[in-house]
């Protein structure tokens, strides 16, 4: 087990390093001068100069990679062009908004997917079944904004439940914070949940077709029975896998769903520093992104082996 | 009165009939032996008695078991019968067990649920002993895929009769293992049945495997119990002309023509293959798993040569490595005198036939398409006209019709399949043909008829081939001179007669003793004037 830990960790490691030269690279050769770009086209070449000595771009480029990782491992992300504050706050203050709505999304999905796939697998071509099916199919063809939408008419503007939009911020307390979140985050789970839901269905009744199930059915445990003890967990390695490229896009890709909230979120950040040209505040939201997804990966890993003690030993 | 009693027990499945009329006992210490080709309905009766039937199956009739109705009784009632008064053994001991759970706890599972009270892991330490799996050497925490098919199937063995049953059922329980294990478990079910005064239905489509242990025999077919009655009469007066055929079936002895005079056409000299194993630790160097240790012999043009050995033994690596799918790290392989693998000529020369007839085809070609596959080979592949009758020659000599060719693989019984797959090797006239355990799958009768074929196409076409099988005596019917393979070193060859009726090396000794054999029964029947 240790060396299967060790294994993943080393390949994360990597992971990290190659994604960073490759977001460096990919934003240097990127038309567009950030200096440029903040003073016009009718600057002067020396006020130019001077604008780009002071952010740093007049250095080699190996030596700005050096700078720009080296700064990151000390948690310096450097300065926004545009904003003039440390990109590090601009980021820990998006952090805290898309964190826990990425995770409370994707709780919401869970909960909602688990048991509605266990269902449908149990009652494999029942009413029940096709029932779940079909929502499934809608969830899935429904965008996350129309949800989103219908949302806010019901529970914000008709019952009032909740706001419509806006983050009242941690300071509030939690309540009030999940409140602001509850909304968002149902719209995003619930496309999400539907796919979770046939991807837990489809995994369960592979596994209900296994000898093994037949083994537990002649020990004497009844059908609900072998479903628990002997199904769920062979189930989950695709459900994992799952539930990973889920985390990484709720966590960075809800742009459009902070735009219909008016949330202060990451995907908004990226859009806005993308706008600006603010090379800095892309490189670095861009790379935390992929350390946070590389990291799930690693996690979803850890899982595996934890549900499948073959792979424990093949490591 | 009986343990078990099956009365008029029909079983339907949509609209197709699944069983007819089946009436079978079982008494205490009994092993009633159920046997039959695929289809038969044996596998259906046992699930029968289980009631595990498939979603949509409807049966008629009873099935008694200590007098109690189970096909009356309501789920729950049936849940506490199972794995407590019946247990079941499967056939495929590789996915028996739940990969993700340990052997202790998959054992003490039946344990518990039939009795909460029980000290469960005591008692699953206990019968995985009594099964042979002493825990000093398989500990409960070890995981089914670190043990040995044979060993799995000891598992799946303990947890049916963790309860004492009073009936067990095993259904094709030693088909998926090699004949010496085959041999171990038969022994080891005979001996339960002995302590245990269990009644065993010992389901199997091997009539040699059940003349040895059964005590009673009941052959099936097309969903009917044809005949039944205690094994020595049963064999001994065979009423149905069905038991006959599966009989002489079993014993098929082909006619092989005599082989040219010797000249080389594949030699094989010292070949070594090996593979890297992975760490067992961090900084140690890696193990090695030597497959082929130092293997030399000729298959000489027209030559039948067998190739027999268990499972590991190496025999599928040798076969891999000689059509050039493994590269061997030294030795040489030579196709009259042209090494293999550099070759791509070499590879023309050569082709197999696969043991899976379901496996081996892409489902969505038509059969010609499938049987030209091996054209590609060649420098200039026959079109038109000369391709369809290319196409036609390989389908009639295989015994189908020209018409097959455009039909598609599902279309086909796994005989037929099997047909396809000699034709798709013949169409390119190889000089060389492996037959990679090619008629293991098959059912008795349709093996007996491939292997007629297999000898008719000697006669024909003056076939060179290497048979590897784990069957004995199926390598005895079709090779001239056989190699027995064990740990990657062939340890004996030899004439085929010579080395099955006075073995060498004592691991020939042991793996001839294993197999299972029919009695002969020629002798018998002209002595007492029955037939």
């Amino acid at each position: 087990m240790l060396r299967y830990v060790l294994k993943r960790l080393a390949s994360l490691v990597l992971s990290l390093a190659v994604a960073s030269l490759i977001i460096f690279t990919l934003i240097e050769v990127a038309p567009g001068d950030p200096a440029s770009f903040m003073l016009g086209i009718n600057a002067q070449p020396e006020t130019l100069a001077a604008l780009r000595a002071e952010l740093g771009l007049d250095v080699p480029k190996v030596q700005r990679y050096l700078n720009w990782v080296g700064g990151m491992l000390t948690g310096d992300f450097g300065t926004s062009y545009t904003y003039r504050t440390p990109v590090s706050e601009m980021v820990a203050d998006r952090i805290a908004v898309s964190l826990p709505l990425a995770l409370y999304a994707l709780a919401l999905s869970i909960l909602i997917a688990f048991p509605a796939g266990i269902f449908a697998a149990s009652r494999r071509g029942q009413a029940g079944d096709l029932g779940v099916m079909g929502a499934t199919q809608l969830g899935v063809a429904l965008p996350n904004f129309w949800f989103a939408m219908m949302l806010v008419l019901v529970f914000a503007i008709h019952l009032r439940w909740f706001p419509a939009g806006g983050f009242a911020g941690w300071d509030k307390g939690l309540i009030a914070g999940l409140t602001s979140l509850t909304l968002p985050a149902i719209a995003l789970a619930l496309p999400q949940a539907a796919i979770l839901t046939r991807v837990m269905r489809s995994a369960l009744l592979d596994v209900l077709g296994e000898d093994y199930m037949r083994t537990a059915r002649a020990k004497g445990l009844s059908a609900r029975q072998t479903l628990w003890r002997h199904g769920l967990r062979n189930a989950m390695i695709p459900v994992l896998t799952i539930i990973g490229l889920q985390f990484s896009f709720l966590f960075a890709g809800t742009i459009i769903i902070e735009q219909v909230f008016y949330l202060p979120g990451l995907g908004r950040l990226i859009f806005q520093s993308i706008s600006a040209r603010d090379l800095i505040v892309v490189e670095s939201v861009v790379m935390l992104v992929v350390f946070a997804v590389i990291l799930i990966n690693f996690f979803v890993d850890l899982a595996y082996a934890a549900v499948d003690p073959r792979l424990r030993s093949r490591a | 009165m009986s343990l078990l009693e099956i009365d008029r027990l029909s079983l339907q499945i949509g609209n197709a009939p699944i069983l007819k009329e089946v009436s079978l006992t079982v008494d205490p210490g009994e092993i009633l032996a159920i046997t039959g080709e695929s289809g038969s309905g044996k596998s259906m009766t046992a699930l029968a008695i289980m009631q595990l039937l498939p979603r949509g199956a409807r049966s008629t009739g009873t099935i008694r078991l200590s007098a109690t109705d189970l096909t009356a009784l309501p789920e729950p009632e049936l849940c506490a019968l199972r794995g407590n008064e019946m247990g079941m053994i499967f056939q495929e001991p590789m996915t028996a067990l739940n990969p993700v759970h340990t052997i202790g706890r998959q054992v003490a599972e039946t344990i518990r649920l039939h009795d909460p009270t029980a000290d469960a892991e005591a008692q699953a330490r206990d019968i995985l002993t009594r099964v042979g799996l002493r825990p000093d050497r398989f500990p409960l925490s070890r995981y089914p895929h670190e043990l040995s098919g044979g060993q799995r199937q000891r598992v799946v063995i303990a947890m049916a009769i963790a309860r004492h049953p009073k009936l067990l059922i095993a259904d094709e329980p030693t088909t998926a293992l090699d004949v010496t294990t085959q041999a171990q478990i038969l022994a080891l079910l005979k001996g339960l049945v002995q302590d245990f005064g269990m009644g065993l239905i010992l389901i199997t489509h091997d009539l040699a495997v059940v003349a040895d242990i059964a005590d009673r025999i009941a052959v099936m077919r097309h969903g009917e119990v044809v005949e039944t009655g205690p094994t020595w009469h049963l064999l001994r007066t065979m009423q149905h002309p069905y038991t006959r055929m599966l009989f002489e079936a079993s014993t098929h002895q082909v006619n092989l023509p005599a082989p040219p005079p010797p000249t080389p056409l594949l030699q094989v000299r010292n070949l070594h293959r090996s593979y890297r194993l992975p760490r067992t630790r961090l900084f140690s160097p890696p193990g090695q798993f030597d497959a082929v240790k130092g293997v030399s012999f000729t298959i000489m043009r027209g030559e039948r040569l067998g190739l027999v050995g268990e499972s590991g033994c190496g025999k599928s690596t040798l076969t891999r490595a000689i059509l050039g799918l493994e590269t061997p790290q030294k030795g040489q392989i030579l196709l009259d005198d042209t090494p293999v693998g550099q070759d791509p000529g070499a590879r023309r020369r050569m082709q197999v036939v696969f043991q899976d007839p379901f496996g081996s085809f892409n489902p969505r070609h038509r059969v010609a398409r499938l049987i030209t596959e091996p054209f590609h080979l060649l420098s200039a592949p026959p079109t038109g006209a000369a391709r369809a009758q290319a196409i036609a020659e390989a389908l009639t000599a295989v015994g189908l019709q020209p018409d097959d060719a455009t039909r598609y693989i599902h279309e086909f019984s796994g005989g037929q399949r099997q047909r396809i797959a000699i034709a798709r090797a013949l169409i390119i006239k190889p000089e060389l043909i492996l037959f990679d355990e090619a008629v293991s799958a098959l059912d008795v009768s349709v093996r007996a008829q491939i292997l007629d074929l297999i000898a008719d196409l000697c006669r024909t076409y003056g076939l060179t081939y290497l048979f590897v099988s784990h069957d004995l005596s199926v390598v005895r019917s079709v090779t001239d001179r056989v190699m027995v393979m064990q740990a990657g070193e062939i340890i004996e060859e030899g004439l085929t007669e010579t080395v099955f009726t006075n073995p060498q090396h004592p691991y020939t000794t042991k793996l001839l003793e294993a197999a299972p054999k029919l009695p002969d029964l020629r002798m018998q029947h002209s002595g007492d004037g029955s037939i």
